[in-house]
């Protein structure tokens, strides 16, 4: 059962190549069902090698399938190489679950567009590379997947090409990732000089070479991944893609910038947990840079009113929670939030596509309102989803939150105290969302007016509702996957145990603090939650809880475009214009001139006139002489 | 005339005639008569450059069939003896090193011929590109000095006047700023070469331009140095390193599509692999000497031909410039002297060749639609023109090094072997794939993003020919990417070779991970024989846990030999 | 009976001073054809005198190749000469620098 793991990416692989040759033929909607196809078979076979996986028991939960032999040169060794086990089946599982819900969706939601089939081919791609990136078991496979997924964020992101800013934003995205991935290649070449291999596993494994590394090298190591990580998953700085990456699709969105792609940092961070756990100040910075990025983000969140502007800083304010929890050593907890926020956030840029779709694009939150009572499929999934963000238990965002956040109290107390803000601050904006989609006036009656397709909002297809359908429920049950009192045998996360075995941070507290941390985040949201629906039900603008900086994001784009934009700008201008055509191709061309002017000025000496060259020679012939003249003397 | 090989058995000459078969064939296209008419004169000089060019890829091929495995030295060698009097022999070797290059020109002349034709005077045109091939193919199988810089001359004459002849606007000017450029060079190799050989005569006795026996010559460090440099003059401005680069974005621009094609994927290894042959073999210590000098000028190739690509309006200007980055990877990974480095050097030649061939065949046939180069004047073709794009973003893609095709592996092998020896090159070299990612998605937006202008929305999409000449080009930048293995394994003997011989005439020595790995312990693991029998690698008994330490910049200093 | 050398090259002296200076003053291509004459001839005597003097027949050969050079040289010259007297009739040496660099 195992064997079949190299089926997992092969067959979005397959649907790929499939649809790259007859897409074009099959076109609207076959080409989207095949894509579906692929990915619901991949996930089939996740299950199955799931199962295969289950049936061994603790640490014998390891299997590496070596595909091929991929790059080997002298000591180096890279094979195309899978690596089965508990953390990246937990990955592979809700990546293809999710995906194949996602491709369902799509094929509602995508209907009639120019580039049908080509959407589902970069789909596919994206789904096979994201499998590539999980179940990698070396460093440079796992970047195979790690940049693949980046190449298929950035032509989805740009998939509507014809709108300059979503040509932008796509090449945005892939420059911020460019950027991390400067660390990721750093870390690879830093751990083979370190250890000559980049496996992650096994005897000849870099953790088995965990000696190798001083500790200056550890945490270079460890904060080398997580500048890579920073970028793929929007931490602070590296975040203002994430928004602009919104020009994408809605179920790119989805899947990619909420569900999975993103979170693909905090897998790689769980991934070298046993490397990061050595290293205290690479913890620290992760955890740190987590809760910040966890509070920017949730602020600039309150004063957005793109709906799926919301959602992007709320996913890169949920990827910072993950990040505190990964910093914090609690891997499960980060696990835990990630598959919880891959449901809710999900089901909610499903929900905001399919209030898109139903109110004919229109985006703005202000223009909306009231959507409740002509979207009540949508209207009511939507909640379970923003229940379960705010925190409201028993859903599962109240779960998962609360294991981070009690952890964090532990370990590090001030980041407690951001996120526990934070988690106030994201009721707060989810519900202000809420009302101002849902709850109101009509707005979107004055707004549609002068529409030609004007018209009430409607519900969408019924394969753009099952996948809400199916995520609303487990983004409300996904709780059970780890509740804090069950014992350790029916645990479903709990299997990742020997992935993380002592390296992870089990904090020492009395179950009565566990109960009172957690009857203070159910208050906290409750708090976030009534506040904005007092606020915002009624009344659609308040200007001064929506300041100037927090619609603009701290002005962090601005920042860059000063700081490095205009002058690396200034920088090349200077360097094409000046350096290279006045000094290098200057100095050259200069000797080509001086070569020139030397020869203008001989050529004067080429009267034409016979007798000045016979003096020419005449006097050549005495300075002879008289050259000889003198060194028979000399000699004499 | 000796018809010997250096196993002492006759074999078939295989290479000689990689060279003749060219070279004939240009012979051939030039007598076509006149009496065919131009449109028949055209049809007939077409189809015969193309079956010589097929027909020299399809022996290329067969070479490459037929190339022993785990064998670094030369095969298929034919030597004969050419002027005795002047030591000069036809002598013709390949190894792991010159045989992708071998193949690189081989498939790349027939697809330029293909995708670059010309309306005017196409009988001088094949001729010249059928010469060229010639040239290059035996500048990469020469193993006699005067021999390669014969073959090296002879490309010369070939670009000149295809430049001159079938280039743009400015075309005159930068056929002349090429020709001069790189003669001068050229003028420095020659003095090199014979330098080399007087010196080889005065110890020994014989005169002789063979490089398997010059490279046995003992030189002084002041000597090699100053011959290192007279080399190395000729490569850099082939190549172009920086800053001698400043010929190659007149004369990408200025050429016409089939000359840019060659003179980008393939000429330009003439420079990179004359460095990796010659200097390398001939003058060690001078290399080891001065690698931190040519590894900054690599890393400064990397940076500011990226930094200046991000502001180029014109798509084969941002090319040139964006050769020079990769050509920086080629130099990186030349002078770490490392084997993964090395080795990856060596594929990125042949990686960079097939990637800018692939987009300068494109921007080709884009100018060929819509009369321009400026990427201001060239709004949405993606919406006319998907294959195009297609081809583009894979191209592209490879090109910034996107992991799954080609440029990643050797761009990946350059920067990790670079890292071992000399950390910090490694390390701003690698922000360069920020940089390349900058300009070339900016250039991808500016020409193939956005919605057409009115009178480009019309632009035809690849044509069926111009399809089966960038299919193949797709598929082996595709294929080098996902199992890159089959040319690995026939590069690294040599390279092994080549590392161990430099490292044998300095008493240098690259960190132990770089060849054995995390687990010398394993049987299947060692690495190959020649690489083991070498003593000082084998006098320390396992994988020291700090190869790192062995790697501090006093390692390059040519003082430090071994006893 | 012989003569001393010395005449011989004072008389070899003054006849190429003599052509030298023709050639440096007249205008007359003809005239400074002679004058070129005079010079060489002038130096075959002094290889003359010293192939005598010397001993040496080297000398007397070297005469050989001056002359049949000179022969040449006045084959060619006098034909560029008279191309050049069909196209602009009675010109002199400073006529011709067409050849100004």
């Amino acid at each position: 059962m195992l064997h079949a793991a190299y089926l997992l990416p092969l067959l979005p692989l397959a649907g790929f190549v499939a649809l790259a040759v007859i897409g074009r033929r099959l076109g609207d909607p076959w080409a989207g069902w095949i894509g579906t196809a692929a990915v619901a078979a991949s996930f089939v076979v996740a299950c199955i090698v799931y199962a295969g996986l289950l049936q061994r028991s603790g640490q014998g939960r390891v299997f590496t399938q070596v595909l091929f032999s991929w790059i080997p040169v002298g000591g180096l060794h890279v094979d195309a190489a899978l690596l089965v086990d508990p953390l990246s089946m937990t990955m592979v599982l809700f990546v293809t679950g999710i995906s194949t819900l996602i491709h369902l969706y799509s094929i509602g939601y995508m209907r009639g567009d120019e580039d049908y089939p080509k959407f589902f081919l970069y789909l596919n791609l994206f789904v096979a590379s994201m499998l590539l990136l999980v179940l990698g078991n070396n460093l440079v496979f796992t970047f195979v997947g790690w940049e693949g997924v980046g190449a298929c964020s950035y032509w989805l992101i740009s998939f509507w090409f014809g709108r300059e800013s979503a040509a932008s934003a796509g090449k945005k995205a892939f420059i911020y990732n460019r950027i991390g991935d400067v660390g990721f290649l750093l870390a690879i070449f830093l751990v083979f000089s370190k250890t000559g291999t980049v496996v992650y596993r096994g005897p000849h494994g870099i953790f088995a070479h965990l000696s190798a590394f001083g500790p200056g090298a550890r945490t270079a190591v460890c904060l080398l991944l997580f500048l890579a990580a920073a970028g793929k998953s929007a931490q602070f700085p590296l975040f203002p893609w994430l928004a602009d990456a919104m020009e994408g699709p809605t179920p790119v969105s989805a899947l990619i910038h909420a569900a999975t792609m993103v979170t693909a940092g905090v897998y790689l961070m769980c991934r070298i947990n046993p490397l990061l756990s050595l290293s205290h100040p690479a913890q620290v910075v992760v955890a740190t840079v987590g809760a910040v990025t966890a509070f920017i983000a949730a602020t600039i969140g309150c004063a957005q009113d793109d709906i799926k502007k919301v959602l992007a800083y709320s996913t890169i304010s949920q990827l910072g929670y993950m990040f505190l929890a990964v910093g914090t050593g609690a891997y499960e907890a980060a696990i835990f939030l990630m598959v919880a926020h891959a449901f809710f956030k999900g089901l909610l840029f499903l929900g905001a596509g399919s209030v898109i779709h139903g109110s004919h694009d229109e985006q703005d939150l202000k223009r909306m309102g009231n959507l409740r009572r002509y979207m009540k499929l949508t209207f009511v999934t939507f909640g379970v989803a923003w229940l379960a963000i705010a925190g409201i238990p028993p859903l599962s965002g109240f779960w998962a939150k609360g294991d981070v956040l009690t952890n964090a109290f532990a370990r590090f107390p001030a980041l407690w105290a951001i996120g526990l803000l934070t988690a106030a601050l994201t009721a707060y904006y989810m519900s202000r969302l809420m009302a101002l989609a849902f709850y109101g006036d009509d707005r979107w009656r004055a707004a549609v007016g002068d529409r030609r397709h004007a018209g009430d909002p409607h519900e969408s297809p019924w394969v753009m509702a099952l996948p809400l359908v199916v995520l609303a429920v487990l983004a409300a049950a996904g709780g059970l996957l780890s509740l804090p009192w069950h014992p350790a045998s029916v645990d479903p996360l709990r299997w990742l145990g020997p992935v993380f075995g002592s390296n992870l941070y089990t904090p020492r507290q009395a179950a009565s603090t566990k109960w009172v941390l957690s009857i203070v985040d159910a208050v906290v949201a409750v708090a976030g939650l009534a506040v904005a629906l007092r606020w915002w039900v009624r009344r659609p603008d308040h200007p001064a809880l929506e300041p100037v900086a927090l619609q603009r994001s701290w002005y962090l784009d601005d920042v860059f475009d000063a700081a490095i934009g205009r002058p690396g700008h200034a920088v090349a201008r200077f360097a094409a214009e000046v350096v290279d055509r006045v000094v290098i191709d200057g100095a050259v061309m200069g000797v080509a001139r001086l070569t020139r002017s030397a020869g203008a000025g001989l050529r004067k000496v080429q009267t034409g006139y016979v007798r000045q060259y016979a003096v020419g020679i005449v006097f050549g012939m005495v300075a002879l002489l008289v050259y000889m003249a003198a060194r028979a003397g000399v000699v004499h | 005339m000796t018809a010997g090989t250096t196993h002492g058995a006759v074999v078939f000459p295989f290479l000689t005639l990689l060279i003749v078969i060219p070279a004939v064939t240009a012979l051939a296209v030039a007598a076509m008569p006149r009496a065919l008419g131009e449109r028949g004169q055209r049809i007939a000089v077409e189809a015969v450059g193309t079956a010589g060019s097929l027909a020299t890829l399809a022996l290329a091929i067969v070479v490459a069939v037929r190339f022993r495995l785990h064998d670094g030295g030369y095969q298929m060698v034919s030597r004969h003896q050419w002027a005795p009097s002047l030591g000069v022999s036809w002598h013709l070797g390949i190894d792991g090193i010159s045989l992708f290059l071998v193949l690189l020109a081989a498939v790349l002349f027939p697809l330029a011929l293909l995708g670059g034709r010309v309306r005017r005077d196409p009988r001088s045109y094949v001729m010249w590109l059928l010469l060229l091939e010639a040239g290059c193919i035996g500048s990469f199988v020469a193993l006699d000095l005067i021999l390669f810089f014969v073959f090296f001359e002879v490309t010369l004459v070939p670009v000149y006047f295809i430049i001159a002849g079938w280039g743009f606007a400015r075309r005159s000017q930068a056929a002349i700023k090429f020709f001069v450029y790189t003669f001068l060079g050229s003028a420095l190799l020659l003095v090199g070469i014979v330098a080399v050989a007087v010196v080889h005569q005065r110890q020994t006795g014989t005169l002789t331009f063979d490089l398997g026996v010059l490279q046995h010559t003992h030189l002084g460090l002041a000597t090699q140095i100053l011959l290192f440099l007279a080399f190395t003059a000729a490569f850099a401005v082939k190549a172009p390193i920086f800053p001698f680069h400043t010929w190659s974005p007149d004369a990408y621009a200025e050429s016409p599509t089939a000359g840019v094609v060659v003179l980008s994927a393939v000429m330009a290894k003439l420079g990179t692999y004359g460095i990796v042959r010659f200097d390398l073999s001939l003058f060690p210590r001078a290399v080891v000497d001065l690698a931190p000098l040519f590894l900054t000028l690599g890393v400064i190739g990397i940076l500011y031909g990226a930094i200046v690509a991000c502001v180029q309006r014109d798509l084969k200007r941002l090319m040139a410039y964006s050769s020079l980055a990769h050509i920086g990877f080629i130099v990186l990974g030349t002078f770490a002297l490392t084997t993964q480095a090395l080795t990856g050097g060596v594929l990125q030649m042949v990686n960079h060749g097939l990637v800018t061939a692939a987009l300068f065949l494109l921007i080709g046939w884009i100018h060929q639609r819509r009369r321009s180069w400026q990427t201001s004047e060239l709004r949405g073709l993606q919406r006319p023109a998907p294959m195009m794009a297609a081809a583009f973003t894979v191209a592209m893609m490879a090109s910034i090094g996107l992991p799954g095709l080609n440029g990643f592996v050797s761009e990946l092998l350059i920067l990790l072997g670079t890292f071992l020896t000399h950390r910090w090159w490694a390390v701003v070299a690698t922000t360069g794939v920020v940089l390349a990612a900058l300009y070339l998605l900016w250039a991808y937006q500016q020409a193939f993003h956005g919605t057409p202008r009115p009178d480009a929305a019309a632009t035809r999409d690849l044509t069926w020919s111009e399809g089966a000449v960038i299919v193949p080009l797709v598929a082996l930048i595709v294929f080098l990417g996902v199992y890159p293995k089959p040319v690995l394994d026939r590069i690294t003997p040599t390279v092994d070779q080549l590392v161990t011989h430099v490292e044998q005439a300095t008493g240098t020595r690259q960190p132990r991970v770089a060849t054995v790995g995390s687990s010398s312990a394993s049987p299947a693991r060692t690495s190959s024989p020649a690489r083991t029998s070498s003593p000082a690698r084998t006098s320390s008994p396992a994988r020291t846990a700090s190869p790192a330490r062995t790697s501090s910049p006093a390692r390059t200093s040519s003082t430090g030999r071994m006893p | 009976m012989s003569v001393d050398p010395k005449f011989y090259l004072a008389l070899s002296f003054a006849l190429f001073s003599i052509g030298a200076v023709g050639l440096l003053v007249r205008r007359n291509v003809l005239v400074m054809f002679m004058c070129v004459e005079l010079m060489l001839n002038a130096a075959n005597l002094a290889f003359v005198t010293f192939a005598r003097k010397l001993n040496d027949v080297g000398g007397q050969s070297m005469v050989f190749f001056v002359l049949v050079v000179a022969a040449a040289e006045v084959v060619v010259g006098l034909g560029i000469v008279v191309a050049i007297f069909r196209r602009r009739r009675g010109a002199t040496a400073d006529d011709f620098h067409l050849m100004k660099g």
